[in-house]
């Protein structure tokens, strides 16, 4: 029972650093595209992309309140007058959104 | 197979040593594939406690008593079920519970998270490990789940008969699952500030965690106070026990950042804010966790032994430290990007339901811990019991129900005086037609029960007209029948919808809450067979005793060796209203010293309630047999005396014919509580709407709907 018990343990722990090694011996292979970039600096592409998913989520976030601002006037919480207001306000800001997102470059995925 | 288990809790340690390694390295110096690795250690994290969890599950249901958790919580005669979920009812294995629960949620986070934000995930991975790291360490150092004995016993003790109740072996699986998920945002918020990427990007990741972890933790409280009002025979569901208190703490935090969420993705105002309550609601966790097992408290929820409590004091000493220390120092990332546009706006409504969360938070958390560091201080025990809870809870109670009725008919941004007036009108004439009602029914001095109403017909007010006007708006845009439109309406619109059914939930639980503590009719009675007595409109008669000798009997599986209680006829006016059957259950006290028939019911006495429920009251009865009746008591002596213990069972059958044939006058406890029945559906209702405000819509209705929102917003703009 001792002998199962070690063997158990000894393939769970081969299993768990083939499963954590994994990603290093990747990086190590040759012809594999490691990150380039200086100590503490993220990979321009690396960072390009971070941004364009910080500035999608804030697209996200103006889209709701657009829809948010027109139920809250179709329900009567709003007047005409401040709904065209806010209406307008609230579209200006997402387009300098949407024109950050075009300015990083190639089409804009919705959703 | 202990040793099989005691393996994985040391390889755990190694792989939570090495991810946090690992991914704090890949960090630092731009190495993804370290960064890949360190994430990976919570996969690998997840699969060896898995493999420890199934040798302890293993341990239990085969009955291997070398266990010692195992010796000490199950026995032979415990049913499967419970054995399978005995595992958690030990110190031990709620550790292990814990921290497979927490290996679990952070897999799914940081797979979830793989391709985002990935400075942010590494510090969080780290973080994370560094949780898992400490209850691995908890249970290698300090109480090792697979610890044995040799020889092993050939029986167990049992499961704790308290512990026999089916929702009480959900309740900590679902309090545990809470607890963890609050640490994910606690560990991406507190990456976020390390990494100083404080955008939108990591709000959006956080959200979906932080409201799994209110869902669990919410169902967790109210299965744990379901248990309290069916099993504890006192007739109450929430006793502001110090377990209880922090299990609500960091679920009245986390309900304030899903508010104050929303403001910060709309306005990008509250940073400080947000960041401080996700890092409050972590830290609240591991406090709650912390309590149970520190041994300061004398608890039904405590777990015995006080040799966690310097360990915990430790991470918590961490944990509050490094969040000052990483908000103060990175405050100029925190700056509000927008103020507020008018005290009148949802916005507001919004920021003073947190104030008024986080009020409540403080109090209970006062009155949680001031008792326990006046004693740590003085060397004398301090004691805040209900009344003052009641006292400073129950106007901020108020308060947030009349905000869950303000905040849906103001809008976003500024709304106007008049419009508001126009608004608040059916709410208001709702709460005033209640109070008439509440009025001319001569309820007047139960001023607590009145208002509560009053602000819950406001909520139903203001949240009916939000679904007619919605249902009409819809209708008006899409030409659909009524129930199609609102159902569009509720698609379309998940989270301000879904949100309106919580607020809904919240008030319906508020009137159960209030109408069961106001109008509540509790009665002790001392009655013999045949006779009644009347507890306000209700009279009760004692019809007949009961008595049951397991095993043969056991059909709630108890586990009781003598079952005693009685059968009640409830009547109203001369109408039968319940039957009820109310019983005792003695258990054994595994102590041959007491005598072969007094060990047999010289454990834990536990009640099992009759109850009768029903949508407007529960007529509630628990039951306290004299066990030291001189009758009863001559048999349990001559037994003791005169049989061993392998026939000392034959006593009890003596006993039950006693019992039946001459029951001796017995005390009862006798309530009938209005609408308790509205708290669980309440909260139901509240769970139910939360789903449909964090249900995700399909990609397919995301990409339409951003793509027309899209060109909207072009075209507006070319118009104006």
């Amino acid at each position: 029972m001792a002998v199962v018990i070690v063997i158990c343990s000894l393939l769970l722990a081969a299993l768990v650093v083939m499963l954590i090694s994994a990603p290093l011996r990747a990086a190590s292979r040759p012809g594999s595209a490691a990150p380039a970039g200086e100590d503490g600096a993220r990979a321009p592409d690396t960072a390009s992309a971070e941004r364009r998913a910080e500035l999608e989520a804030a697209r996200e976030a103006k889209y709701r309140e657009i829809r948010d601002a027109e139920l809250d006037y179709r329900t009567g919480k709003l007047t005409s007058t401040d709904y065209g207001v806010l209406d307008a306000q609230l579209r200006s800001e997402a387009l300098t959104i949407l024109d950050e997102i075009e300015a990083l470059g190639g089409a804009v995925p919705e959703g | 197979m202990a040793g099989l288990g005691y393996a994985c809790l040391l390889l755990a340690l190694a792989v939570c040593a090495y991810g946090i390694g690992a991914s704090l390295y890949g960090v630092r110096r731009n190495r993804p594939e370290y960064c890949a690795s360190g994430r990976r250690s919570i996969y690998a994290l997840a699969v060896i406690l898995t493999v420890a969890m199934g040798v302890l599950e293993v341990a239990f249901l085969s009955n291997d008593f070398a266990f010692n958790t195992v010796a000490a919580t199950s026995s032979r005669t415990t049913p499967t079920f419970y054995r399978a979920a005995a595992v958690w009812s030990s110190q031990e294995g709620s550790l292990l519970l814990w921290a497979w629960l927490l290996s679990l949620w952070s897999s799914l986070a940081l797979f979830l998270t793989r391709k985002r934000m990935r400075d942010v995930a590494a510090y969080a991975t780290a973080i994370l490990l560094g949780f898992g790291g400490f209850f691995v360490s908890l249970m290698i150092f300090y109480a090792n789940p697979f610890a044995t004995s040799s020889p092993a016993p050939a029986e167990g003790v049992g499961l704790d008969p308290l512990l026999r109740f089916p929702t009480m072996m959900i309740h900590p699986p679902m309090l545990y699952s809470g607890y963890t998920l609050c640490t994910i945002p606690f560990a991406f918020g507190m990456g976020a500030l390390i990494a100083r990427r404080l955008e939108a990007d990591w709000l959006k990741v956080i959200r979906r965690f932080a409201f799994a972890a209110w869902l669990f933790l919410g169902m967790g409280i109210l299965l744990g106070a379901r248990w309290s009002y069916s099993e504890l025979g006192w007739g109450g569901y929430w006793g502001w026990d110090a377990v209880e208190n922090a299990s609500l703490m960091p679920w009245l935090t986390g309900t304030a950042f899903l508010h104050s969420l929303m403001i910060q993705e709309k306005r990008g105002m509250l940073k400080v804010w947000n960041v401080s309550l996700v890092l409050a609601t972590g830290t609240l966790a591991i406090m709650g966790t912390f309590l149970v097992r520190s041994g300061v408290l004398n608890s039904i929820h405590a777990f015995g032994g006080a040799t966690l409590g310097v360990p915990f004091v430790c991470l918590i000493a961490v944990l509050i430290g490094g969040s000052i220390y990483t908000v103060v120092s990175r405050r100029e990332l925190l700056r509000s990007e927008n103020r507020l546009d008018s005290l009148l706006s949802r916005e507001s409504i919004f920021l003073a339901n947190n104030l008024v969360l986080v009020g409540l938070c403080f109090v209970i958390f006062w009155g949680t811990y001031f008792p326990l560091i006046s004693a740590a201080l003085t060397g004398q025990e301090a004691s805040v019991g209900p009344p003052w809870f009641d006292r400073y809870t129950v106007p901020l109670a108020l308060i947030l129900v009349l905000l869950s009725g303000i905040g849906p008919v103001i809008s976003w941004r500024r709304a106007s005086l008049a419009n508001a007036r126009r608004n608040f009108m059916a709410p208001l004439a709702c709460a005033a037609a209640t109070l008439i009602v509440l009025l001319a029914a001569g309820v007047a001095h139960k001023t607590f029960a009145i208002t509560m109403f009053c602000c819950a017909a406001f909520v139903f007010g203001s949240v009916g007209q939000e679904f007619v006007r919605g249902t009409r708006a819809r209708r008006a845009m899409a030409g659909e029948a009524p129930a199609r439109a609102l159902l569009a309406l509720v698609r379309r619109n998940r989270r301000r919808y879904g949100g309106y059914i919580v607020h809904l939930g919240i008030a319906v639980l508020f009137v159960g809450v209030a109408a069961s503590s106001s109008f509540q009719h509790a009665s002790e009675l001392q009655l013999g067979p045949g006779q009644s007595t009347k507890v306000g409109a209700y009279r009760i008669r004692y019809v007949e005793p009961t008595a049951s000798v397991t095993p043969k009997n056991d059909r709630a599986h108890t586990g009781s060796t003598l079952s005693l209680g009685a059968v009640l006829d409830v009547t109203k006016n001369g109408r039968h209203v319940a039957t009820l059957r109310p019983s005792e259950g003695f258990y054994a006290s595994g102590n041959p010293a007491e005598g072969s028939v007094s060990s047999l019911i010289g454990g834990q006495a536990v009640s099992h309630i009759g109850m009768d429920g029903g949508i407007t009251r529960d007529v509630w009865s628990a039951i306290a047999p004299n066990i030291e009746a001189p009758g009863l008591k001559r048999i349990v002596t001559a037994g003791n005396a005169t049989l061993p213990p392998e026939e000392a069972g034959i006593a009890l059958v003596y006993l039950a014919r006693a019992y039946l044939r001459r029951p001796p006058p017995t005390q009862f406890h006798f309530l009938v509580s209005p609408l308790v029945m509205w708290i669980w559906l309440g909260g139901l209702i509240v769970f139910g709407g939360g789903l449909i405000a964090a249900w995700p819509a399909p990609s397919a209705v995301r990409s339409r709907v951003a793509a027309r929102s899209r060109a909207r917003a072009l075209r507006g703009l070319a118009r104006a």
